[in-house]
């Protein structure tokens, strides 16, 4: 497979990369730069290079995963060109390969499938009450604990329709429109994303050592949304 | 840039914001976080306004978040938008109001793709109709729920209760605003003022008698990331976006700090709380944080409805310091009280520098 080619059929790397003349006016402002050992300019630079095997490290490496997708890249760009979106492009190959799960970074996509990918097939909404477990959200403080644990009353006070029929803020999604987007998922190869980081994440894990048991690897999902190798930022 | 540039600027960055008939996407992150400030925007075009905006309870979320952080392909979000539009167009409207700027943001890529790659969109078609039969029309006009406040915001002050100045001084309250990234940096003329000299929010603050804060980092983003907040190992890099930007206002002594993301004033709230915990630093007046609000909630204070009934309880950041400033009378008491006015039961400590 020529993956410069592969990318080209996204709209979106299409779109993101026009001719990079690599000024490094991206890199100035992008906060994903600023945090991580992370440069925008070199992005569009191995790409704009067609190396076939640059490309293919880049696919396998952590650098795609730190961008943070703020597009502040686009605003600035004298010549139109998006680094997001050819980070877009990219990450979207990087899974569809298999990729994703040779970095750190990478590997995270099968924690945010299991929570954001499974709350929009069975809830209707990328983020729900629920998910806002205080262990694994400290920073929500003493504020979001005491939402969180009393989320009926709480919702209820401020005028929110928690998991209600109807209209409302935080509304039951009705059934047949639940059905409606699982069928969307379906056609539209949403499904066949989710299953290529399951599959593709089922083996990294059991090459680290890690067992289905009965919990669907859960001590691996646990193990990539808290680990830091501590080799990430800009030193 | 002098001012004459900056009129300049703006006067090429006039955008059409529809003046009815809305159809109401909500926002996954607002309604969670900050429900009560949906309520108060649709209450203020109700009741204030007398305008007729519509939700549908089959809408769901654009999938945003999830295409932000790369598992939803591009084909599957364009059809989920495409299946808002259609309910959209069985309601007979035409005009939407985004809630979320995540979601502005992607309708607006998502319509630009249609007329940049003719394809795409009949490959969406397609896509719908065999998934659900419908069909869809493209809305004539997307205004972000900032876009249809700024629009009406001198109606608001018609009817304002409450002014954005310290009643103890008389003189403007600094507010710092900020700009959710994908509002219009993606597409600048789809924001109000663009890109570099966004209006939205300014043209609010000005006209409710507040002051705007003019600060070195005022256009970086809170941190929010996608990915970056999602997974627990990697929030340092939200933290850390949002403390350069409290590090660049703070010696302007903001009153307080508006946005028109739903994220980003989450983030702006507990990260100073974080900030605090960690480094037992504050960035407001007398050891306390910089009160954090929605444009809905500062619209809604204006007009004198109840803290407590927006929801201003769910900030992390105590909101009482700016309040106070504003001489809006507020129960205390109430303050943690449900809907039949029993105590829910109080916050172990309560706000930033508490």
């Amino acid at each position: 497979m020529k993956l410069y080619l592969e990318l080209t059929k996204d709209v979106r790397f299409t779109e993101g990369l026009r001719s990079c003349m690599n000024c490094g006016i991206c890199t100035a402002i992008c906060p994903a730069a600023e945090f991580y050992d992370y440069d925008p300019r070199i992005i569009a630079s191995i790409i704009q290079s067609k190396d076939e095997k640059r490309i293919e490290e880049l696919l396998k490496s952590d650098t795609i995963w730190y961008c943070g997708e703020c597009m502040s890249c686009k605003t600035r760009c004298p010549r139109g060109n998006t680094v997001g979106l050819i980070i877009m492009a990219l990450r979207s190959l990087s899974q569809e390969l298999g990729y994703f799960a040779e970095s750190e970074k990478g590997r995270q996509q099968l924690a945010i499938k299991r929570v954001i990918g499974e709350n929009i097939i069975y809830k209707g909404y990328c983020v729900l009450p629920e998910n806002l477990v205080p262990e694994m959200h400290p920073e929500q403080g003493p504020v979001g604990e005491w939402i969180y644990e009393n989320k009926e009353k709480v919702y209820e006070r401020v005028g929110a329709n928690y998991k209600g029929d109807g209209e409302g803020a935080l509304r039951k999604i009705p059934q047949e429109s639940l059905d409606e987007i699982s069928r969307i998922f379906e056609i539209t190869g949403g499904y066949d994303r989710f299953e290529k980081i399951e599959h593709f994440s089922k083996m990294k894990a059991e090459s680290m050592g890690f067992s289905e048991n009965e919990d669907n690897y859960s001590d691996y999902v646990n193990h990539i949304f808290t680990t830091n190798n501590g080799k990430h930022n800009r030193q | 840039m002098r001012r004459e540039g900056k009129i300049q600027v703006w006067q090429d960055y006039q955008k059409e914001i529809a003046d009815d008939h809305y159809f109401y996407v909500r926002s996954c992150i607002r309604q969670n976080f900050f429900p009560g400030a949906e309520q108060t925007f649709l209450k203020i075009l109700r009741s204030e306004l007398n305008k007729d905006i519509y939700e549908n309870p089959h809408h769901t979320s654009c999938s945003g978040i999830g295409y932000h952080s790369d598992i939803v392909p591009f084909d599957t979000i364009q059809t989920v938008v495409a299946r808002q539009f259609a309910l959209m167009t069985e309601a007979g409207y035409q005009n939407l109001a985004v809630s979320c700027i995540t979601s502005f943001g992607i309708y607006n890529e998502i319509i630009e793709t249609w007329k940049e790659f003719p394809a795409e969109l009949e490959k969406v078609r397609n896509f719908l109709k065999t998934a659900t039969g419908r069909e869809f029309e493209i809305p004539q006009n997307v205004s972000h729920a900032s876009d249809i406040v700024y629009k009406f915001r001198h109606r608001i002050t018609d009817k304002a209760k409450h002014k954005l100045v310290n009643q103890q001084t008389g003189k403007p309250l600094k507010i710092v605003e900020h700009i959710g990234c994908h509002y219009s940096k993606m597409f600048p003329s789809k924001g109000v003022g663009g890109a570099e000299f966004p209006h939205v929010l300014v043209g609010m603050i000005e006209s409710w008698g507040g002051e705007v804060v003019d600060y070195p980092e005022r256009r970086h983003c809170c941190g929010f990331g996608f990915r970056q907040y999602l997974v627990m190992s990697n929030r340092g890099y939200s933290v850390s976006n949002s403390k350069k930007k409290f590090e660049s206002m703070a010696p302007y002594k903001p009153d307080a700090i508006v946005s028109n993301c739903p994220g980003c004033p989450m983030f702006l709230d507990r990260w100073q709380y974080v900030i605090e915990e960690m480094e037992g630093k504050t960035y407001g007046e007398n050891g306390q944080g910089i009160p954090v609000l929605t444009y809905e909630e500062m619209a809604g204070l204006v007009l004198g409805y109840n803290p407590w009934d927006m929801g201003l309880q769910m900030h992390q950041t105590n909101v009482e310091p700016l309040l106070d400033k504003m001489g809006i009378q507020y129960d205390p008491d109430l303050k943690y009280a449900g809907k039949d006015g029993k105590i829910i039961g109080n916050p172990m400590m309560v706000g930033c520098g508490c």
